[in-house]
């Protein structure tokens, strides 16, 4: 098994992106930050883009609303040599932004205000994913930063962000649209008859069911955009050359957890296959056992002291640090089936904090942690 | 401990539909399969329904990935049974136009060009629309002789961000489509959800995060009408301190020379690192106790009653879901 050296990683000059990704509820905001507090005190210009912070882990790092620009992280006790910038996304914005380059101001005016891009804007599933690689395109070519950290959005699946652009293209593709409201056209051979046919009677029940006035918004927002298509689909195109660039690597993020290994499976499995360049695996808030006493031992004198009726306090000792074994056993074992199945991932390991993190001392503590590792 | 446990109430006991929601993380789709179990004690039928895509009830219950129908997947002493239904959007919109439009085979042919995934693209809503639909199709199913087919249903409902507009949006569908077979449909979808037959239940672990999203969910949740159910302790790990040694120790003060003698009456001679090991994973243990006890007061607010389920070490596979299907039945899951 080898080991993530994330100490060499943001040394490295070479190094421009760093995408941390994995599923929901694993860390990976704080991982994000963590890495990012120590690569700018380690000498790099870094900017960190996070997606959804919890609170507190906002205001840690200077964050008290969205900002659709990085914004210098100005803490005390904080005076790193290479200097950090932080920023929430503001996906809604992004997109507004992004329109309005492409479309020159009066088509862009017709784009913003059709209630269609409002729902696509602001609750299609992908559009976030879609967003914060859009941002990701904009932070690289702005050329400003020696090393970008990317957050990604808390997807149902950790794969979400790679397919959104593609998802996203699909659903404003104009050929859709066209079916469903354009009108059928007769003729031709037998089955492509009979399909548009169906399609006709699938329009007039899809427009039943999502409303007509919904399928007409639709149409017009197709149209307006038509001509911004190509241009979005280049970018989303230049991104993804970005993210399989020599200088971008991918930490994948997990919790000791059966659901998160399986999820980082699946991811890792996705990168080699997109050939994507896969740093390795963080396995965050780990239980290693503190003190090495076998837990049948402990277990047998707790029971001792117990049955004697003396030292609580110790016979306590002991129970907690057997139930600790048993799990630190667990986790090992979680983590030996994942790297049965991809033995050429190297690992890092991040003990847990006894507590929730909000200030840069425990992201700099998780830093710590994090690079710990390899030494 | 501060919460009262009141375990199921009367009130959750005539629900017939048991939606499950939590956190990511909470482990929520272990719990609906712990609950579907529970209730099929004694002969009951059970369907558990899944809506997320994931086939988290086949792994759950170390099966086959589920198809688009309901399967058996466990049965409980007495005669009880659990079905699953992994539901299909796609499946679903293509069964849902067939009840009013004969679209033949070339249904198939329009799901092959992405026709539907662009259609549920196109009103976010729909899916959920559908899921809904589905799931109030299950709970109100009867057979020949008038019976429900299912005494009880328990879906693994979407996470507690997403949950009340799933669980709404049929109601904010409605206003789009004033006419046609969406409005027949969800009248019965909307007094379904918000009535006693339905209860919202809340998985969460003893953390900030997970009890903090649960408690915004129950306000939610109330301020949509819609009837929280019971809030279930998940992943709950064994507390070891003597109660009034948590406070000094979470300090850092652990008295190292008492529990070194301790150690040495119950036989054990420890070398200084590993007494020091000792302490350090006291002091991180009782950190925990206290963050736990905070969580517990917070979730005492929201007065609701909470069952409580055990960590299982050793993972959870088919035989641990009973065991904590078991202890739900204790606690007075019916």
């Amino acid at each position: 098994m080898s080991v993530l050296d994330v100490d060499a990683l943001i040394d490295d000059p070479r190094t421009h992106v760093l995408v941390c990704c994995g599923s929901g509820g694993v860390g990976k905001t704080t991982t994000a930050a963590s890495i990012a507090v120590r690569a700018a005190e380690r000498g790099r210009k870094t900017v960190v883009l996070t997606i959804d912070p919890a609170r507190r882990l906002a205001q840690a790092l200077g964050l008290e609303e969205l900002g659709n620009t990085p914004k210098q992280v100005a803490v005390d006790g904080f005076t790193p040599t290479g200097g950090l910038s932080a920023m929430m996304l503001d996906m809604r914005r992004t997109f507004d932004d992004m329109v309005i380059a492409h479309a020159g101001e009066v088509r862009a005016d017709e784009v913003l205000s059709n209630p269609f891009y409002k729902t696509i804007s602001s609750s299609f599933s992908g559009t976030q994913e879609y967003m914060a690689m859009e941002k990701l395109g904009q932070l690289a070519a702005e050329g400003t930063w020696d090393l970008i950290i990317v957050d990604t959005p808390p997807s149902r699946s950790a794969l979400d962000f790679l397919d959104a652009p593609q998802r996203l293209s699909t659903a404003l593709d104009g050929r859709m649209i066209k079916l469903l409201t354009g009108p059928v056209k007769a003729g031709g051979w037998g089955l492509r008859k009979v399909v548009s046919g169906a399609f006709g009677l699938f329009a007039k029940a899809v427009s039943t069911i999502v409303g007509g006035q919904l399928l007409a918004d639709a149409s017009a927002f197709v149209q307006a955009f038509d001509g911004m298509f190509g241009g979005f689909r280049e970018r989303a195109r230049k991104t993804y050359e970005l993210l399989r660039s020599s200088g971008t690597a991918f930490i994948v993020v997990a919790a000791p957890e059966p659901d998160a290994l399986r999820e980082a499976s699946y991811f890792v499995e996705r990168l080699e296959a997109e050939s994507m360049p896969l740093a390795g695996l963080v396995v965050n808030r780990t239980h290693p056992v503190l003190a090495h006493l076998p837990s049948a031992k402990a277990l047998a004198a707790a029971e001792n002291l117990e049955a004697a009726g003396k030292a609580p306090l110790a016979s306590a000792v002991l129970r907690l640090h057997a139930d600790r074994v048993a799990l630190a056993q667990r986790e090992r074992r979680l983590v030996n089936r994942f790297t049965k199945a991809h033995p050429s991932v190297a690992l890092a390991h991040v003990p847990a904090m006894a507590t929730d993190v909000h200030d840069i001392h425990g992201l700099r503590a998780i830093g710590e942690r994090l690079a710990g590792s390899a030494t | 401990m501060t919460t009262p446990v009141v375990g199921w109430t009367e009130q959750i006991a005539r629900a017939r539909l048991h939606v499950v929601s939590g956190k990511g993380g909470t482990g929520k789709s272990t719990v609906a399969g712990a609950l579907a179990l529970a209730l099929s004690t004694g002969g009951r039928r059970v369907l558990l329904v899944e809506v997320e895509g994931r086939q988290g009830i086949a792994q759950l219950f170390d099966t086959q990935p589920l198809p688009y129908s309901e399967e058996k997947v466990a049965t409980t002493p007495g005669g009880g049974e659990v079905r699953a239904l992994h539901v299909d959007v796609e499946a679903a919109l293509m069964e849902y136009l067939a009840m009013f439009y004969n679209l033949g085979f070339a249904g198939r042919t329009l799901r092959k060009m992405g026709a539907i995934e662009f259609a549920t693209t196109l009103a976010p809503g729909l899916r959920d629309v559908l899921l809904t639909g589905k799931i109030k199709e299950c709970v109100t199913r009867t057979d020949d002789t008038g019976r429900h087919v299912y005494d009880a249903v328990v879906v693994d409902a979407p996470p507690t961000g997403r949950i009340v507009k799933f669980l709404d949006v049929t109601k904010a569908m409605a206003d789009l489509a004033k006419v046609g077979p969406i409005k027949g449909q969800s009248d019965g979808v909307v007094r379904l959800l918000h009535s006693g037959d339905t209860a919202v239940h809340l998985v969460t672990l003893l953390e900030e995060m997970p009890v903090r999203e649960t408690v915004e969910a129950v306000g939610e949740l109330d301020g949509a009408d819609l009837r929280p159910g019971a809030i279930i302790l998940n992943r709950v790990r064994p507390h070891r301190l003597p109660t009034r040694s948590v406070t000094a120790a979470a300090d850092g003060r652990v008295d190292a020379g008492r529990v070194r003698d301790g150690l040495v009456a119950a036989g054990l001679a420890l070398a200084d690192d590993v007494v020091e090991g000792l302490v350090a994973e006291t002091v991180e243990h009782a950190v925990r106790v206290q963050a736990e006890q905070r969580a517990r007061e917070q979730l005492a607010e929201v007065d609701l009653p909470a069952v409580e389920l055990a960590d299982l070490v050793d993972g959870v596979d088919p035989a641990a879901l009973y065991e904590l299907a078991e202890a739900m039945v204790e606690q007075g899951v019916r």
